[in-house]
């Protein structure tokens, strides 16, 4: 789930603060950056580590929309539905992607590369319409760009 | 315009980060030396109150006297927390801050750290501002190293530590309290005030939050003086300058600083170049997501607190978002609605079981088939709703609906009399 050298640093520093749960958000990350989503080994880890309950750690797991308790593709996708990028054409940049993956909002590819979530404003506003791959944002979307952008991607997950 | 007074964009160029040489250069950690060296924890607070500093995360507080309520002298624990969640749609002033200069922020927050005598102090930053977080990391990295933060801070016996959490989506975390149970890892559910954070915070010990352009502002009043900040507004209430963020129907959609006061028309016909393709302008939110439509005879109001509030908005971030004459305003309402109905943490009725009412109601009337009964239904719940929620969301997402009942109650009626959306084409 963790490698030994991540590991030993949140348990080192469990052990060092007075309030060891504040390490949760950083912890279910940590899990997620190596594993690409919090199965359930990950939940019951990060209570092993942070000294609580599982039942502690999934009430927080299930809050953050940026965290994963289900499998993704190797890509997430995603695309801010609120008011400036729905000024600046974002639903028209959905129904392009939709097409382009063949794939729904809330879908992974058959491939496993990209999955599809709409999510609230990326503070990209002056960029709209606006999307976030990883911990990337990407402005001015516009059909060539995303084409651009996902051929990017696919190179990378190549490598 | 090109001549307004600079403070926290004095560094920025687009495309590059400040760091401490450049932050240096151009007068920073001024502002610390002189707080460290002349001035007492009070005075320091003193200073931010007289200067009219008002809180720019949205509800506009006067910065001194959240200060006041916060027991600086009384020994032990307590914290300062600055609010960097900033996912109100529209609004994306202190990510630009943050991209542009982060040093203002971690000045800021230890000079304030210094006037309220807090040991520990942390920065919440959102999901999706990483590049936010690493800028701020080397910036904590260098001022420790220059001595400016971390043990005797500039030979004094005062000591800080500054963490930078960082969070993982949701738009209630920027609530005050429950950003609180975030940082704490609890389930971030906002949580009952009193006790105020002020008393019982971060750990049940006493905290003050403060949103990262309000902290940002307050190395500039030491440097300064507080005299000097008060008179950069263009109204007489108001005080500084502000970080305007545009975004909708412009031709051009900058961040940038200028006077608090300045008129909205201007930051609409000149910063944003007017409304894009040579339309007209119909409406905008004057600060975000939660601010109450503003509509063409509104035009030259003034971009301050009191102004604002009294034009029947509120100034909220200063990010405005600009809406031309083909909007059909019940789309733009629904759009805003879902956002909050979405982000709801379900703790309260009103919220949870209110906010999707509110959408179905606009979703049957922007399909054309709504009745007069259900824009009754509307302005019931809306009525209900505002002013019955456990926190500040719900009554944020009925800004825009008692607006939208308020100013376009024609274009309401219009898509029940004919039974489709007079505006929509598509």
């Amino acid at each position: 789930m963790l490698p030994d050298s991540i590991l030993l640093e949140f348990q080192d520093r469990a052990a060092t603060i007075d309030h060891p749960m504040e390490l949760v958000v950083d912890l279910l990350r940590a899990i997620q950056e190596q594993h690409g989503w919090v199965p359930d080994e990950g939940v019951e880890l990060a209570a092993q580590i942070l000294g609580t309950s599982a039942l502690k750690v999934e009430e927080i797991a299930t809050f953050y929309d940026k965290i994963f308790r289900q499998p993704v593709g190797k890509r997430v996708i995603h695309l801010c539905d609120s008011i400036c990028c729905w000024t600046r054409e974002a639903e028209a940049i959905l129904a392009y992607l939709q097409q382009k993956l063949g794939i729904a909002p809330g879908e992974t590819t058959a491939d496993g590369l990209f999955t599809l979530l709409p999510t609230c404003c990326l503070g990209a506003c002056g960029e709209a319409p606006a999307m976030m791959i990883g911990l990337t944002t990407y402005g001015h979307l516009t059909p060539e760009k995303i084409d651009a952008i996902l051929e990017q991607q696919r190179a990378e997950v190549a490598r | 315009m090109s001549d307004a007074p600079q403070l926290l964009f004095k560094n920025r160029r687009l495309g590059e980060t400040t760091f401490l040489d450049g932050y240096q250069k151009t007068g920073g950690y001024q502002g610390l030396r002189k707080a460290f060296k002349e001035m007492t924890p009070a005075e320091v607070r003193e200073t931010v109150k007289v200067a009219g500093l008002r809180g720019r995360g949205g509800a506009g507080f006067s910065t001194g006297l959240k200060w006041s309520f916060f027991p600086a002298d009384q020994p032990g624990e307590k914290y300062l927390v600055c609010n960097g969640d900033e996912m109100e749609p529209g609004t994306w002033k202190d990510r630009e801050l943050l991209k542009a200069d982060p040093h203002q922020l971690v000045e800021g927050m230890i000079i304030s750290a210094y006037a309220l005598q807090a040991p520990v102090a942390y920065i919440f930053i959102r999901y999706a501002y990483e590049e936010c977080s690493r800028n701020l990391e080397q910036a904590i990295a260098e001022a420790k190293a220059a001595g400016f933060l971390g043990k005797n801070i500039l030979g004094s016996d005062y000591s800080l530590e500054l963490h930078v959490h960082r969070s993982a989506g949701r738009y209630i975390l920027g609530e005050e309290t429950a950003l609180l149970n975030g940082l704490e890892g609890k389930r971030p559910n906002p949580r009952s005030k009193p006790p105020f954070p002020a008393q019982r915070g971060l750990f049940d010990k006493p905290t003050t939050v403060n949103n990262v352009e309000t902290i940002a502002n307050v190395p500039h009043i030491l440097s300064g003086g507080a005299q000097w900040y008060k008179g950069l507004a263009l109204t007489d209430g108001g005080a500084g300058t502000k970080l305007y963020g545009l975004s909708g129907h412009l031709e051009h959609t900058p961040c940038v600083e200028l006077p608090v006061g300045i008129p909205l028309r201007t930051l609409v016909e000149q910063v944003g170049g007017g409304v894009r393709g040579g339309r007209k302008f119909k409406a905008c939110l004057p600060g975000g997501a939660s601010t109450p439509f503003l509509t063409a005879d509104q035009l030259d109001v003034a971009m301050d607190f009191d102004p604002i509030a009294a034009a029947g908005s509120r100034l909220g971030t200063g990010c405005v978002t600009v809406f031309d004459d083909t909007t059909c305003m019940v789309a733009a309402t629904l759009n805003l609605n879902r956002f909050f109905a979405r982000e709801s943490c379900g703790w309260c009725t009103p919220c949870r079981d209110g906010l999707p009412m509110v959408n179905w109601l606009l979703e049957k009337i922007e399909r054309g088939e709504g009745t007069m009964d259900d824009i009754a239904m509307l302005k019931d719940q809306q009525r209900n709703i505002s002013g019955r929620s456990f926190c500040a969301l719900a009554e944020g997402a009925m800004g825009p609906v008692e607006s939208l009942l308020r100013l376009f109650m024609d274009e309401i009626e219009d898509h029940v009399k004919l039974g489709r959306c007079p505006l929509r084409t598509r």
